[in-house]
């Protein structure tokens, strides 16, 4: 595992405490895991992703990411309902690892409250919760 | 005693080092009310031949074959085991070894049970087979989960053609959890019955082939009727040689295949162990419960073998895994596999087909002798014939005589006319049945 | 003494089955039909003969003998698995488990036939009762995770016969992972309390939790720690008083036959492990056998057929017991595993199981004492049948368990249970049982030992083991993450 100054945190992105991450586009946002959630997975083997047209309220399961030896729930940093998910994480969940916070992305989400969107952490805030 | 290496003076050097006086002193982390006040009330301990003889007494009160002529299966079958088959399975690396987590030093079993993976695969037409399940109905039972799992519905629909005993362990495992069983009838040709049933929320039906009594299904009709209402099909057996000549469940459109594989090279035992064989298509390999055998290739880029897809079990996913299992029945699923490697395709052909024959002649015979076949139904190696009211009687002498005569099923079927199931196999000679066939003659 | 890495004889190599059959090979020959041929109609026949490769006997002998010099067995060595309780499978127990008369028996003899097999049965629930101090046995489950599940419904089905519905059960973080699992099948939602920082349970964390709405507790005695649970008295009765029950998953039975009589304490529910404790082999994977025991009231619950005494002499299987959880099994359960473990018994008398335990305890603690002082011992008391190290003194070296682990293989040991209980991080679990002898723990000293200075001294030689064993670290993520499961 790497040490929190060799991981990446790109400030256009927002963050929930549960290590997902989303970037807001018009009405919509795409949700993926943070470069410290993957690093701390290790290598992804498995991504289950919600199917299009789910719905989700804020801090609910909506999926689950595997590691060889470990499998974590993934929590919706926004309420909405699903419009696409990433299929390629299908047939190549190591994208998750690679480049979390493009190739490796989730779902996109339609926002039922945009407004919880600014209630999500900056890089700087999350960055400061892992230092603790 | 010779099992314990140590001698008086290693357990005084030992105690020394670690710095208590006696053996009883280790203990003292167990509090004294809680220590047992007397000795433990057991026999003696016997020596390897007083051992011996008073085995040798037990196993003689039981009525075995060869000594007795078995004209029963109903879930155990009597076949022949290659000598091969347990002088290989039995050979102590495979015996005493524990589950391969650490695939280095466990390569034979990872390869032979993934071996056993494929070959199974082969024959019940599924895309993958679990490394083993307990026997054929817990296999069935926790298939009927995974369909509840799979499809988010919680009825199941179970023919009353299965084994009595495999629907009574899909009790157990269902009563606590509150999902509903459907039972569907069969018909005159003893098949399963579908006319009727009540598929709202169905998530799977269950039927047997060859069923209890025997018959084969028409797999590919109960697959239409399942999928149409948007149940998975799942294809049990207890009989895994007819697997060597019908039509197997995957070509049929079964989606679950889980049945009983004693009968390739393991001994009825009183019932067990045996083997709990379990298949799925691909698409439903995450919902599969127990454990998966991989390949995959080590550092210098050989090919090797590892436990895989191991999120789904107990260990890791806890109280949200797909079964509880851990411990399974993989060295019977390596006695499956050297017994089927033994016979290869053309000796399991002529293996079935040998059981087939004999069970025929045996039907045919009893027909004459004016015990008539209760059902029309294709069968494999076993039959159901409505006997006449005296048969139990003369069932009880021959018991004397050495000979099992088949099994009355009056109890679980109390709308049949004292029924009475009858297996053949390759076993039992021509002359054995004639000579049967002689004593119930009227 | 000196440590020797283990030599490598010839190895031989071996294909997949497939690869080595041909067609027109057979390892069975026929004899002449005495019976006319009977054709299936085509709607049921297979229209080809099924995938099999086609082998000669001795090239079937030549592939799993070749397979099986590539496993690691108790016979091949010291195998320290903890909580798995590797010892010594006597091979009596074989040649007992081997006998027609048991191994042919037909599950459906009527009673005349099987009155041995009964016997058997009937005595080794009995001898099970007498270990354990419980009242009455089952041997129908057939493992330890499904004499758990047969616990967990014999709790659900006594909370309903009083009317009762709970959702809750107690596991504490030292239990075995099936525990959880085997909760959640009867709908039990496990509730996780923590061990206190003796490393045991403390009564007062099961006071504050346990209600009307909690089943009970499972409860691993001794735990995963190599523990006594020394507050279980307290405990029961707290559990007892909310109306719950008190299950002890018995895996770790070895520790404690003869010393603790677990139903005096107050156990409601047992599980036994006969694959640990009494010595049946493990198979490589199963089959083993997982008996449930329980105290008299609890009885009416236990899985159905039960065996009996009849009043006119004899044994019988009944139905009778309408209040029974119902069938866990096919038949009766694993009966030629009980066999072995009731061999194992008899040869061992009370005595004998009582010392089975007492050297046991023994050879864990002479690894605690000789192994701590170079490796981190998280709780620093005398343990029972195993004890946990964990990989702390490494860590500075980039060295973990997982590479403590691979490298006891070239000194020639089966690795230690690792990263398990959770509870202590990179944890090394160790549990020599009874059948070790002292020279033989000596050297699984002298290669921990030096496997701990390797790690100062040369980390990376550490991290490529092993290094003497036929395949190297394998590659688990591909196989996880396009998995090949049939060939």
């Amino acid at each position: 595992m790497k040490d929190i100054t060799e991981l990446r945190f790109p400030e256009n992105l927002r963050y929930a405490s549960d290590h997902e991450w989303a970037r807001r586009e018009a009405e919509e946002a795409v949700i993926g895991i943070s470069d410290y959630a993957q690093d701390q997975l290790g290598d992804v083997v498995y991504v289950e992703l919600p199917k299009v047209g789910a719905r989700f309220a804020k801090g609910d399961v909506f999926g689950t990411v595997e590691s060889v030896k470990a499998v974590s729930e993934l929590i919706a940093p926004l309420a909405g309902e699903v419009v696409a998910v990433n299929s390629a994480l299908e047939n190549t969940p190591d994208l998750v690892n690679s480049d979390p916070y493009g190739e490796g992305w989730m779902m996109r989400l339609r926002c039922t409250q945009p407004e919880q969107y600014d209630e999500l952490m900056t890089s700087g805030a999350y960055v400061a919760m892992l230092k603790g | 005693m010779r099992y314990f290496p140590h001698t008086e003076e290693d357990i005084r050097r030992m105690l020394e080092t670690i710095g208590v006086e006696s053996l009883d002193a280790l203990f003292s982390g167990v509090p004294p009310d809680c220590r047992s006040s007397g000795s433990m009330n057991l026999p003696d301990p016997l020596c390897e031949w007083e051992l011996d003889r008073k085995m040798d007494e037990m196993a003689g009160q039981n009525a075995a074959v060869p000594n007795l002529t078995l004209l029963l299966g109903a879930g155990r079958y009597h076949h022949h085991i290659p000598s091969i088959v347990p002088a290989l399975a039995n050979r102590s690396e495979f015996l005493t070894a524990y589950t391969p987590y650490q695939p280095e030093i466990s390569q034979g079993t990872l390869q032979a049970i993934y071996e056993y993976q494929t070959l199974a695969a082969r024959l019940m037409g599924m895309d993958v087979v679990t490394a083993s399940h307990y026997d054929g109905a817990t296999a069935l039972a926790e298939s009927l989960l995974m369909a509840v799992r799979k499809t988010g519905k919680s009825t199941v629909v179970v023919s009353r053609a299965i084994h009595p005993h495999f629907r009574q362990v899909i009790q157990t495992y269902l009563k606590p959890t509150g999902f509903v069983v459907v039972e569907a009838g069969f018909t005159d040709e003893g098949t399963t019955d579908l006319t009727g049933i009540d598929w709202t929320d169905a998530a799977a039906l269950a039927v047997q082939s060859p069923n209890f009594f025997g018959c084969v299904e028409p797999l590919s009709r109960h697959a239409d009727a399942a999928h149409g209402t948007g149940a998975l099909l799942v294809a049990s057996f207890t009989e895994a040689l007819s697997l060597g000549i019908l039509k197997n469940p995957g070509s049929q459109g079964a989606d679950i295949v889980a049945g009983e594989g004693q009968s390739f090279g393991l001994p009825m035992g009183f019932g067990g162990p045996g083997l709990g064989m379990l298949g799925a298509r691909q698409d439903l390999v995450r919902t599969l419960p127990g454990r998966l055998i991989g390949k995959t290739r080590d550092r210098n880029g050989n090919p090797g073998f590892v436990l895989t897809l191991a999120t789904r079990e107990q260990h890791i996913r806890r109280e949200k895994a797909t079964s509880n299992i851990c411990s399974n029945n993989g060295h019977c699923a390596l006695t499956a596999a050297i017994y089927l490697a033994t016979l290869g395709a053309e000796g399991l052909v002529r293996m079935a087909r040998t059981n087939h024959n004999k069970a025929a002649y045996l039907a045919e015979k009893l027909q004459e002798i004016g015990m008539p076949l209760v059902f029309s139904a294709p069968f494999f190696n076993e039959f159901v014939v409505q006997a006449p009211p005296r048969f139990e009687a003369v069932r009880r002498t021959l018991m004397e005589k050495g000979i099992l005569a088949g099994l009355s099923i009056q109890t679980h079927y109390p709308e049949l006319d004292n029924p009475y199931l009858f297996c053949a196999t390759e076993t039992v000679s021509r002359a054995e049945i004639d000579r049967f066939l002689a004593e119930v003659k009227p | 003494m000196s440590i020797q890495m283990a030599a490598s004889g010839l190895s031989m190599n071996e294909p997949l089955l497939w690869e080595r059959g041909r067609s027109g090979r057979c390892g069975v020959d026929f004899p002449e039909d005495d019976v006319p041929d009977r054709m299936l109609p085509d709607d049921v026949a297979a229209s080809t003969v099924p995938d099999i490769p086609a082998l000669s006997e001795i090239d079937v002998v030549r592939h799993y003998t070749r397979l099986s010099t590539w496993n690691f067995g108790v016979d091949t060595g010291m195998y320290p698995l903890g909580s798995c309780t590797m010892k010594y499978n006597p091979k009596t127990n074989e040649r007992q488990a081997g006998l027609g008369g048991f191994a042919n028996v037909h599950p459906l003899v009527p009673e005349s036939g099987c009155q041995g097999v009964l016997r058997l049965m009937y005595e080794l629930e009995q001898d099970l009762c007498e270990i354990t101090g419980m009242d009455a046995a089952s041997l129908q489950p057939a493992a330890g995770a499904h004499g758990e599940l047969a616990g967990m419904l014999i709790l659900h089905a006594w909370l309903s016969q009083r009317g009762e519905t709970r959702h809750k059960i107690i596991i504490p973080d030292t239990a075995h992972g099936t525990n959880p699992a085997s909760a959640a099948l009867c709908g039990f939602r496990p509730v996780a309390v923590a061990s206190g920082p003796s490393g045991i349970l403390q009564a007062e964390t099961v006071r504050n939790v346990m209600d009307e709405d909690t089943a009970g507790i499972m409860i691993t005695n001794p735990n995963t720690l190599g523990l006594f649970e020394a507050e279980l008295p307290e405990i029961c009765r707290i559990v007892h008083e909310k109306g719950g029950l008190v299950y002890a998953d018995g895996a770790n039975m070895n520790a404690l036959m003869g010393i603790v009589s677990m139903g005096c304490i107050g156990v409601d529910v047992i599980h036994l492990n006969l694959h640990k404790t009494f010595s049946t082999p493990h198979g490589g994977g199963g089959p083993g056998a997982g008996p449930v025991l329980v105290k008299r009231f609890l009885e009416p619950f236990l899985p159905v057929p039960r065996v009996i005494q009849r009043e006119e002499g004899g044994f019988g299987l009944s139905d009778a017991y309408p209040l029974s959880i119902g069938r866990m099994v096919g038949f009766y359960g694993h009966f030629l595993v009980c066999v072995r473990a009731y061999s194992y018994i008899r040869s061992l008398g009370a005595e004998g199981l009582r010392q089975a335990s007492r050297l046991a305890v023994l050879n864990a603690n002479y690894i605690r004492s000789t192994l701590k002082d170079v490796y981190h011992l998280p709780f620093d008391t005398p343990c029972l049948h195993e004890c946990v190290f964990s990989d702390r003194k490494l860590l500075p070296y980039k060295v973990g368990t997982i590479d403590v682990a691979k490298r006891l293989m070239d000194y020639g040991f089966h690795p230690p249970t690792i990263y398990f209980p959770l509870v202590v991080p990179g944890s090394i679990m160790i549990e020599p049982t009874e059948t070790e002898s002292l020279e033989e723990l000596d050297r699984f000293v002298e290669a921990m030992r030096t496997i701990a200075e390797e790690a100062e001294r040369n980390p990376d030689m550490v991290h490529a083991a092993p290094c003497r064993t036929r395949v190297t670290r394998l590659d688990e993520v591909e196989a996880a993450r396009r998995p090949c499961l049939a060939g």
